[in-house]
């Protein structure tokens, strides 16, 4: 008599059927549009490619673009810590209530908030009319671009640093205290070390979102050609122009950089995790 | 150095921790504070730490008031119940921060902390781990680093908060001869916070027993065991039977019990209560007895008898190869000898410490 062989069971049923929806769903909403903006920057041809995005116009746009995202991702960096560390760190009242306000940009439709800001910052609004007096101009330049991708973009930076600064363990800065550290030794040596991952993974995932932000900046910016024009919008004016393939170059672009900044801001975190986890 | 503590108060939210604590400790003592969770000895080490800040009182080591100083400049070592070790630093960074983060000024030298450094390792007999991570070590490994970040800014006292209590018990009893020798060592004075009887009689020259923020009794196990000081310290020591007597001329009195072993106590006449522990009774077969024995069980070496009388049940422990415990079936009837005991003068019920809060306050592990 030979036993016939158990065939072990999952505890949790529907394993089959929730992961086959999953990658369906990755499969249609996220890999076949990239890949066909893949194929489509294929089918132009490397020579073709190379004109369109050297061209002296997409090149403004991508300069116009990376610089801002750029100078929005570092005011976001910095104050993005501080709103993080101001929310996780101390009690006062209305504090949940700024807590929520954090997630506005997220849930605002993105042209609502460039077309607040345009009317804010105009020449006549109440923020532009005083800057104006002081000479300072951001609705139709390289300012009001900036602008608007801080405003779209804060929130990544604060939401990926406050539950790390939350779960730190406050024994952690005692034991730093206890051993003769002042405040900003705590901070350097003991706080910053372990919320940097989440702070520069945060800030990279902003810079990327800053990259594609089209609704709230075209308000803003005036989109003048080589001034202040982004490269997302240069692609929208090549497809209002039945230009298919100008459209997607610059989109492959755009997308390139976004991939290589979420391959970073996942190296970031897996290198941070190597020594966290027991071997 | 000697620390004073003088009518120290604290309170959380309204609920007084520490309720006017006065205690002196020696220059090179090994301190136990030994209490139930609540008691408020993990505020107290906090306190003399700098972590936490009394509501009134002084605390003055060495003849310097160190409620004045921040916890940075009293150079204590701490260890922490979980060991806060920082998880990013290997072994190595983690015991020499307390010396790489002093001011340039009176920073040692490279070579000078990497041979401090190299030396605690080798003392702490984990020199092997210097370049792990705190991720990558078992706990009693954990427990000596943490020790020996502590030791490496020389403190003048040494604080650890349960630092056995996160560790299993063959390692516990192993560290805890470690510990003992490592106070000898360095000579510093050392208080540790435990809930272990066990663990604070084995280690500490003196045990403070806290209870409900109020320090209950101090003295050696020998001390505390054979004369607890109040009610609370007889029910944290073990003495879980409490048995309405009379006194009369000294002695304890009441049906079935048979008081003979018990010394004369110089209390005046009128309701009492004699605290027991289970091991401390010794159970007389009596067919008329008060107790009955209601339910029996044995873990090899001992018995365990419940008896009860009707109004009170209660558990009692003999070895189950004694003469006495013959004929011991449930069912039987018994009276009592107490072969020691304590009494306090009052009725049964004699409220715990007054104004204590019913429930035991979780203690704040900050």
């Amino acid at each position: 008599m030979t036993a016939a062989a158990i065939k072990p069971r999952r505890v949790l049923p529907g394993f089959s059927l929730s992961l086959g929806t999953t990658l369906l769903y990755v499969g249609l909403v996220i890999l076949i549009p990239v890949a066909a903006l893949m194929l489509k920057g294929a089918e132009i041809g490397p020579a073709r490619f190379w004109a369109i995005v050297t061209a002296p116009r997409t090149l403004a746009a991508l300069r116009v673009t990376l610089t801002a995202a750029a100078l929005a991702t570092i005011f976001n960096a910095l104050y993005g810590l501080l709103m993080a560390w101001v929310l996780t760190r101390y009690d006062f009242p209305g504090r949940r209530i700024l807590d929520a306000l954090m997630d506005i940009p997220f849930a605002l439709p993105t042209a609502v908030a460039g077309i607040s800001l345009t009317a804010l910052f105009s020449a006549n609004g109440w923020f532009g009319a005083p800057l104006a007096g002081a000479g300072i101009e951001l609705v139709y330049t390289l300012g009001g671009v900036v602008l608007a991708m801080t405003f779209t973009s804060i929130p990544f930076v604060v939401r990926a640093i406050q539950p790390v600064l939350e779960d730190l363990d406050p024994a952690l800065e005692q034991a730093a205290m206890t051993l003769g550290a002042r405040p900003w030794a705590i901070f350097r040596r003991v706080v910053l070390p372990a919320i940097l991952p989440a702070w520069l993974a945060g800030s990279t995932v902003a810079f990327a979102r800053s990259l594609g932000e089209f609704g709230a900046v075209v308000f803003i910016a005036g989109n003048l050609p080589f001034k202040t024009e982004i490269a997302a919008l240069l692609a929208f004016i090549r497809l209002e122009e039945y230009d298919y393939q100008g459209a997607a170059a610059i989109a492959l672009v755009l997308l390139i950089f976004a991939l290589v900044l979420l391959a970073v801001s996942n190296l970031i975190q897996f290198r941070a995790a190597r020594h966290l986890e027991p071997r | 150095m000697s620390i004073v503590i003088e009518h120290m108060t604290k309170s959380f939210d309204g609920t007084q921790v520490l309720r006017g604590i006065d205690l002196t400790i020696a220059s090179g003592e090994l301190v136990a504070l030994l209490g139930p969770s609540g008691s408020g000895k993990t505020t107290l080490l906090k306190i003399i730490a700098g972590l936490e800040w009394p509501d009134a009182g002084g605390l003055a080591v060495h003849g310097a008031d160190w409620l004045h100083l921040a916890a940075q400049d009293r150079r204590i070592g701490f260890v922490f119940q979980h060991y806060a070790l920082f998880p990013h630093m290997s072994v190595r960074d983690n015991i020499a921060f307390g010396l790489t983060v002093r001011p340039r000024a009176q920073r040692p030298g490279k070579a000078a902390i990497a041979a401090k450094v190299a030396q605690l390792l080798e003392f702490l007999q984990i020199a092997h781990l210097g370049d792990r991570y705190p991720a990558q070590l078992s706990g009693g490994q954990r427990q000596r680093v943490a020790l020996g970040r502590a030791l490496a800014i020389e403190p003048t006292v040494l604080l650890l908060d349960e630092p056995f209590g996160a560790l299993d018990a063959a390692v516990r009893r192993d560290l805890r001869a470690w510990l003992r020798q490592v106070h000898d060592e360095t000579g510093s004075t050392t208080i540790f916070v435990t809930h272990d009887q066990e663990e604070a009689f084995e280690l500490a020259d003196r045990v403070v027993v806290m209870g409900e923020g109020r320090i209950e009794q101090i003295g050696n196990a020998d001390q505390i065991h054979d004369h607890p000081a109040s009610p609370f310290v007889a029910r944290f020591m073990g003495a879980t039977i409490e048995l309405p007597v009379a006194l009369h001329a000294g002695r304890a009195q009441a049906p079935g019990l048979d008081a003979s072993r018990l010394p004369h106590r110089a209390l005046p006449d009128g309701p009492a209560t004699l605290f027991l522990r289970p091991a401390d009774v010794t159970p007389l077969i009596d067919p008329a007895g008060r107790w009955q024995i209601a339910h029996r069980s044995s873990n090899g070496a001992l018995l365990r008898l419940e008896l009860t009388d009707g109004a009170q049940r209660f558990g009692i422990d003999l070895p189950r190869r004694a003469p006495e415990a013959q004929g011991l079936v449930p069912g039987a009837r018994v009276n009592l000898r107490p072969e020691a005991g304590t009494i306090f003068p009052g009725p049964r019920a004699l409220p715990l410490p007054a104004a204590a809060p019913a429930l035991p306050r979780k203690e704040k592990s900050l």
